[in-house]
């Protein structure tokens, strides 16, 4: 699969520590491999070009500082870049507007009618009354969807069957929106090709019925090489005013986004990331960038710990954590909390390195089931204090969760070694680590 | 309108199915990427010219590479077609002053042939499968699907087993509608490996030909979901021995180097038949499925080219490979 921009440069310079600066040599090398990585990310040819071309005049002129090797000074100059290139522009929602309306098209398939819901619940948190206006009404069913999409974020969705002419449909959206004191409105429309003159034509006259405060072009973190043209088109018929990057929950790099940004000049205002209703996110740049690299994602995933890691739970813990009172009720506590945060192959492909390791490594899953019930076959004296268990109970602990022994052995001897580094952290002074432990994480997440 | 006897196998006619190429990997080493990106070998976006070729001039080299990998092929199989186009100058079969295009569209066609394959309905009923990351198309290749074999006589179950996403069995109610085909659903969030199994029996009881099985888009890195299309899979094999006899994955012509992860992590819950390759009728050129077919050796079994019922074709070598570098037919 691939490897990440680090290690593939790693081998094209070796460990040379040329203190100073780089060679031109050293940065030609470099450089062979950065387009690669950038095409392999799906990062657009002319894009690439012109973005190289950046990174190696300021590679020239770079120091190498003490602690770098050449080709970490190298991934460095690289990242910044990218955040940089990124990262400019105003990445906030325009909600100002009586009302204020969201416009959102883009091609089949990108995620719209998902993406118009999970908007829509995303503007309600922050004290808006927003509603959604159907105006898919080519697609089979499409405005059956967004019905049950607007009814599980609590919004109403106002729809005239797929009879009427959008442009229409969403002028009545609108002045029933007013009518009903709604002060967002967000607009769903069908996908569309940019080669299909009358439905590019019909987007505009929705655009110019509308007045969008800001129109979102969808794009699909999985797109190649044609995510420029596509772009281009939509920007010469609509002129958007944001980007959607939608299903980052998988694992393509997403260089489709770097191009677009890089071609249009158009902000990515936000990221979805699941299936459901609230996977919708900030946009971060520097995280964008490092996965563009095959950085792995540690900022992503701290964050999703702690949005699932629960805040009293976790003191409880560090508490008992500290008196050594940690039981293997704690235990499956931790690893249900690890395992809410997606498969523990997700999870994993969000550090660095270790996507290549674990490529084709997969983590059993079941076996992360077979831990939960070996831990629930047990009474609640045995959970709190597992020296109770002995042999016998060991028998009937692998009879009453269909396990062999050897996996009740197995299971309480992580557990004591869990125990055992545990106190070396509550001897220390340090701050407790802030992600659940329990699971055999690789360091770069302990502590 | 594509004559829907040449998309599939197995109607009673005589058919040829090839085998598809176990092609060595292409050479590692991309010279002209890796040295001579900086000079501006400007704009071609895709196209190339039918203009007098000089394999003595770099820069033309250059154009095609340029060509070929924002076509999305990606580097391996580009650097396989320029590798065969050099060994054509080195043996002499490409001169200077030579029309380059039709030898090139020549070479991705050869490099793709071996994957140009039918969809056999043969069996009673013949089961297909249609797996695929989100917003592909599966549902609408199923519509399409249906109504292609219902213009051979083929009659035609289609079962919605994707329970999760909202109103999918209403779209894909929809399509069964238009091509006339049976319906088996179930509640949402119903088991889809059960709807599977009740398809199966509603074509096995009512006597029909052939059971189209649409299932939820899901990211192939979702572990769970992965495993429960190697569940539909599994019940579909438990009620009817060789069943599924085809499984296809959809993949959207817009996709990048994404796609060859989604064709191996696939084709481990599922082994893959063929590849059905959607949304050609816009500006992607979708020349990942021409390094899944290097690479995985899956063949391409047929196309999408729009929104209605019609836009279905058989894949065809070497039309696939002109329009790949903007030639426009033969
Ligand atoms: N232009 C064009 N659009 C297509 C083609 N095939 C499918 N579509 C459109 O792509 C969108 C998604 O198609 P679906 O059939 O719903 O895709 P799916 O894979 O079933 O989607 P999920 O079930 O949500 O994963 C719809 O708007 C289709 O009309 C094609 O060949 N050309
Ligand atoms: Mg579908």
């Amino acid at each position: 699969m691939l490897d990440s921009l680090s290690d593939r440069l790693g081998s094209a310079l070796g460990d040379l520590r040329s203190s100073g600066r780089l060679s031109e040599d050293d940065i030609n090398a470099a450089m062979r491999e950065i387009r690669l990585a950038l095409l392999e990310a799906d990062v657009n040819f002319d894009v690439v070009k012109s973005f190289v071309a950046t990174v190696k005049e300021r590679a020239l002129g770079a120091e190498v500082s003490e602690s770098l090797t050449p080709g970490q000074e190298v991934v460095k100059i690289v990242h910044d870049e990218l955040t940089k290139l990124m990262g400019e522009g105003n990445t906030k929602l325009e909600l100002n507007g009586s009302p204020a309306v969201i416009l959102v098209c883009g091609l089949q398939g990108s995620g719209k009618t998902t993406t118009c819901g999970k908007l829509a619940k995303l503007i309600e948190k922050q004290g808006k009354r927003p509603a959604l206006i159907a105006c898919d009404v080519y697609r089979p069913a499409a405005i059956a969807q967004l019905v049950t999409v607007g009814a599980q974020a609590g919004v109403p969705v106002y729809e005239h069957g797929t009879e009427m002419n959008p442009v229409e449909i969403a002028r009545r959206g609108i002045q029933q929106a007013k009518e009903e004191g709604r002060d967002v409105v967000i607009v769903d429309t069908a996908g569309r090709l940019t080669v299909d003159k009358d439905l590019m034509d019909e987007l505009v006259r929705i655009r110019n019925e509308v007045k969008p405060t800001d129109t979102l072009l969808v794009l699909d973190a999985m797109t190649g090489q044609d995510a420029v043209n596509t772009a281009q088109n939509f920007q010469a018929a609509i002129d958007f005013s944001g980007l959607i990057l939608t299903k980052l929950d998988g694992d393509a790099r997403g260089g489709a986004a770097l191009s677009v940004r890089a071609i249009t000049g158009v902000p990515i205002k936000v990221i979805t990331t699941g299936e459901k209703l609230d996977q919708i996110e900030e946009f971060h740049p520097d995280r964008l960038a490092s996965r563009i690299l095959g950085m792995g994602d540690v900022l992503s995933l701290i964050e999703r710990a702690e949005q699932f890691v629960d805040k009293d739970k976790a003191e409880e813990l560090e508490r008992k954590m500290r008196k050594n009172e940690f039981g293997l009720d704690d235990m499956l506590d931790q690893l249900r909390s690890i395992r809410k945060m997606g498969s523990l192959t997700s999870v994993l492909g969000m550090l660095p390195g270790v996507g290549k390791q674990l490529k084709n490594a997969k983590v059993d899953e079941g076996q992360l089931d077979r831990v939960e019930a070996i831990i629930l076959s047990m009474t609640p004296a045995e959970r709190s204090n597992p020296k109770l268990i002995n042999g016998s109970r060991r028998v009937r602990i692998a009879a009453g969760s269909g396990v062999s022994v050897t996996e009740v052995n197995a299971l309480l001897k992580q557990y004591e070694q869990m125990k055992k580094m545990m106190k070396t952290f509550a001897g220390g002074k340090g701050k407790m680590p802030k992600l659940p432990k329990g699971m055999e994480l690789p360091p770069e997440l302990q502590g | 309108m594509a004559d829907p006897h040449q998309m599939f196998s197995g109607l009673g006619d005589v058919t040829v199915a090839e085998e598809a190429p176990q092609d060595e990997q292409g050479g590692g080493f991309f010279r002209r990427l890796v040295d001579g990106l900086s000079k501006s070998s400007k704009a071609l976006s895709g196209q190339i010219q039918s203009i007098a070729f000089d394999p003595e001039d770099e820069a033309a080299w250059e154009q095609l590479e340029e060509a070929l990998l924002l076509a999305d092929c990606g580097v391996p199989a580009t650097v396989e077609i320029i590798g065969r186009l050099e060994r054509r100058v080195a043996a002499g079969g490409l001169t200077p002053g030579a029309d380059l295009a039709p030898a090139l569209a020549e070479e991705i066609a050869d490099l793709l042939a071996g994957a140009e394959a039918r969809i056999d309905v043969s069996h009673q009923p013949t089961v297909i499968l249609m797996v695929g990351v989100n917003g592909t198309g599966k549902t609408t290749t199923v519509g399409k699907l249906a109504e292609h074999l219902r213009r051979v006589d083929k009659s035609v179950v289609v079962a919605a087993a994707d329970t999760f996403r909202a109103a999918a069995d209403e779209q894909l109610q929809a399509w069964a509608d238009r091509a006339e085909a049976d319906f088996v659903g179930s509640a949402h969030g119903g088991d889809p490996a059960a709807v599977a199994y009740d398809g199966i029996e509603a074509a096995v009881a009512r006597g029909r030909d052939v059971v189209l099985v649409d299932t939820a888009g899901r990211l192939q890195n979702q572990v769970g979901l992965m495993d429960e299309l190697a569940k539909i899979r599994r019940v579909i094999n438990g009620r009817m021995e060789g069943a599924p006899h085809e499984t296809l994955l959809v993949i959207d012509a817009t996709t990048g180097q994404n796609g060859l992860q989604q064709a191996r992590v696939f084709s481990e819950a599922t082994p893959l038949t063929g590849i059905v390759l959607t949304k050609l009728d816009g500006t992607a050129k979708g020349g990942i499925a021409l390094a899944i077919a290097f690479e995985l050796g899956v063949p391409i079994k047929l196309i999408g080219v729009g929104e209605s019922l019609d836009d279905l074709r058989p894949f065809d070598a070497g039309s696939f490979a002109r329009a790949l570098l903007g030639l426009g037919t033969a």
